[in-house]
């Protein structure tokens, strides 16, 4: 008998022992989505996590249709999405029982670039949609030279493919012959080889890099072109914040329900100056400090 | 008594066994069945919204031209979504040929050299170090092709496209190779010595004999790792997502850029909600994909046991 309770003590030990892990894992959350909030997403992580012992955040990306999936789902708690959600995913997430609640974390402004060998200097909104739809196929005809235009974008998973649909192609088609790049890195590259090229995505992936210039963009007709990024090659918040840069967007958070305990205490950092702080290391436009 | 008793036990184990391994034979068919049966029934759900006709083209108002024009298009994000194969189907296939003419040029004449020509020692080490080629991912063979073989294409041919077909079907080549040397160098090796032997005691030199005799035995197992190549090419998907452009156009521009079906899978299906007609679209075009492999593996089995009854004469 004796040796029979040790036994059950023992296999009670080791049961406890498999299942602490899971028990105190409370503060696990895990975030899930737009690829251009991956970088982003992971520093704001390794620092919250460093200032809060016991915390673990997992961030991965996918794009941001795959995160508001996922939030569908019921596979993480957070995601990351580069557009705002749409009617159709929130009619999903009732009908799996979830409220999603939006959180605007950060603001993003979406560079055009091309190569530096192309002497264009800038373009119009609508110079951009005839180019991405496919009437305007050769770069003479937006004062440059005698070659025909290369375009480069995001598949359709993006959060920034969605985002340039409706804001700059007012939801028209992209040409049939727009080569989609898995990821604005791989967009930069392709652009920073390529003369005849276009692309866009957002404006901290292209800063620094010697072959991509970052086109300055013009509302309309009258307005003057104004650059994401002022002389000395920094992002430029201000033309963000006030819209004078036509293509800026926010950045969000999701959650499935209003926010509450660890997930609550989460985002209050974020939204933190420590957090915004950190969004500007990053590269991206931190929020806009109302006074 | 006894020996009856050990005999009863080894029959019991050997029963197990024997179950045992017919059950993990079984359970591969089982679970291709399953794929088989999960994948059509996605796919055939399409049609709860799209017409066949939507596989082809749709006529769509074009208001730059102010008419209705018929386009073959894969737009899956759209007011108007379209779902044309058509694109896919010309991108796989302008990929997936020239990879196999490619990676057959070069794998049956490294073949031919292993089985016929090398000496022991090159053979055995020129084998493993083929081996290893099959053993370099995908991803990094796409990479390559994106940030280096790209732009020497484009120097050499000066193609409008920096990524396109080509240097999709040229990472693929290498990524089938591997399948090609070891099969078409089974179907030479399976050519019985006798044949070789008959040959030059007819007083054929070595040439006359590996082309005249060892090639011409071999030629359906050479067939079958063509076929079976080509199979493995229009699967392929990180090298061709990553070097071709991704451009869904209906071409048959080797220099063009291209999407091919599963490119497009795995690029779309991500961020796709479940049980929306995109959704079975993607099935369906891998259902066509699937029934394209599927044909393309059966007959080259049939090609290779053709072979060795043929062999075993």
């Amino acid at each position: 008998m004796k040796i029979m309770s040790w036994v059950t003590r023992g296999f009670l030990i080791a049961v406890l022992a498999v299942m602490a892990p899971s028990a105190f894992a409370g503060k696990n959350i895990t975030v899930k989505g737009s690829d251009t909030m991956v970088v982003l997403g992971q520093k704001w992580a390794e620092v919250y996590m460093q200032k809060n012992a016991g915390a673990t955040i997992q961030v991965t990306g996918g794009g941001s249709g795959v995160g508001i999936a996922a939030l569908i789902n019921g596979t993480t708690d957070l995601a990351n999405s580069s557009r705002p959600i749409k009617e159709s995913e929130i009619e999903k997430a009732q009908k799996a029982g979830y409220y999603p609640e939006e959180i605007k974390v950060a603001m993003d402004s979406l560079a055009v670039v091309t190569n530096t060998a192309n002497p264009i200097k800038e373009l119009s909104m609508k110079q951009l949609l005839g180019i991405y739809t496919g009437k305007i196929n050769n770069w003479n005809e937006v004062g440059g030279p005698d070659q025909a235009i290369l375009r480069y974008c995001r598949e359709s998973s993006s959060g920034t493919y969605v985002f340039f649909k409706e804001h700059v192609l007012k939801n028209k088609d992209y040409a049939a012959d727009c080569q989609t790049m898995p990821g604005t890195s791989a967009v930069a590259s392709a652009v920073s080889k390529d003369p005849a090229g276009i692309g866009y995505g957002g404006a901290a992936y292209y800063l620094k890099q010697p072959q991509i210039k970052i086109l300055p963009v013009k509302k309309d007709d009258k307005s003057e072109a104004v650059s994401p990024v002022k002389a000395d090659g920094t992002l430029d918040y201000e033309a963000a914040w006030t819209g004078r840069y036509p293509v800026a967007r926010y950045l969000y958070m999701y959650a499935g329900f209003r926010p509450k305990g660890d997930i609550r205490a989460y985002i209050d950092w974020i939204l933190s100056p420590e957090g915004q702080k950190i969004v500007e290391e990053v590269g991206y436009v931190p929020l806009e400090v109302k006074a | 008594m006894d020996h009856k008793l050990f005999k009863k036990d080894v029959h019991w184990g050997e029963w197990l066994i024997q179950k045992a391994l017919l059950l993990a034979g079984i359970s591969s068919i089982l679970i291709i069945a399953l794929i088989f049966i999960f994948l059509f029934r996605e796919a055939v759900r399409f049609f709860h919204t799209g017409t066949p006709m939507d596989l082809i083209g749709k006529w769509v108002y074009d208001d730059w031209e102010e008419r209705n024009v018929f386009t073959m298009m894969w737009q899956s994000i759209s007011e108007v979504p379209k779902y044309s194969l058509i694109p896919l189907i010309c991108g796989s296939f302008l990929v997936a040929f020239p990879a196999t003419l490619i990676s057959a040029v070069l794998g049956i004449g490294c073949a031919v050299y292993l089985s016929e020509i090398a000496p022991y020692k090159v053979r055995e080490t020129l084998k493993p170090a083929l081996e290893l080629l099959a053993g370099i991912p995908s991803v990094v063979i796409g990479f390559v092709m994106l940030a280096f073989i790209a732009t020497f294409v484009q120097d050499l041919f000066h193609t409008k496209f920096r990524l396109n077909a080509f240097v999709g079907s040229l990472g693929v080549s290498l990524a089938v190779l591997p399948i090609m040397i070891t099969i078409s160098e089974d179907a030479m090796r399976a050519v019985p010595k006798e044949l070789r032997d008959a040959s030059y005691a007819l007083g054929a030199s070595k040439w006359q004999t590996i082309f005249g005799t060892v090639l011409p035995a071999a030629v359906s197992g050479i067939s079958a790792a063509v076929i079976l190549g080509f199979g493995r090419a229009l699967g392929e998907t990180m090298i061709v997502l990553m070097a071709t452009g991704n451009a869904a156009l209906v071409t048959g521009n080797i220099f063009s850029s291209v999407r091919t079906m599963t490119a497009n899978i795995a690029a779309e299906l991500g961020s796709v909600a479940q049980g929306s007609e995109h959704y079975y679209a993607l099935f369906l075009v891998g259902a066509v994909l699937f029934t394209f492999t599927f044909v393309l593996n059966l007959f080259s089995e049939i090609v290779l046991s053709k072979m060795r009854q043929k062999l075993r004469m």
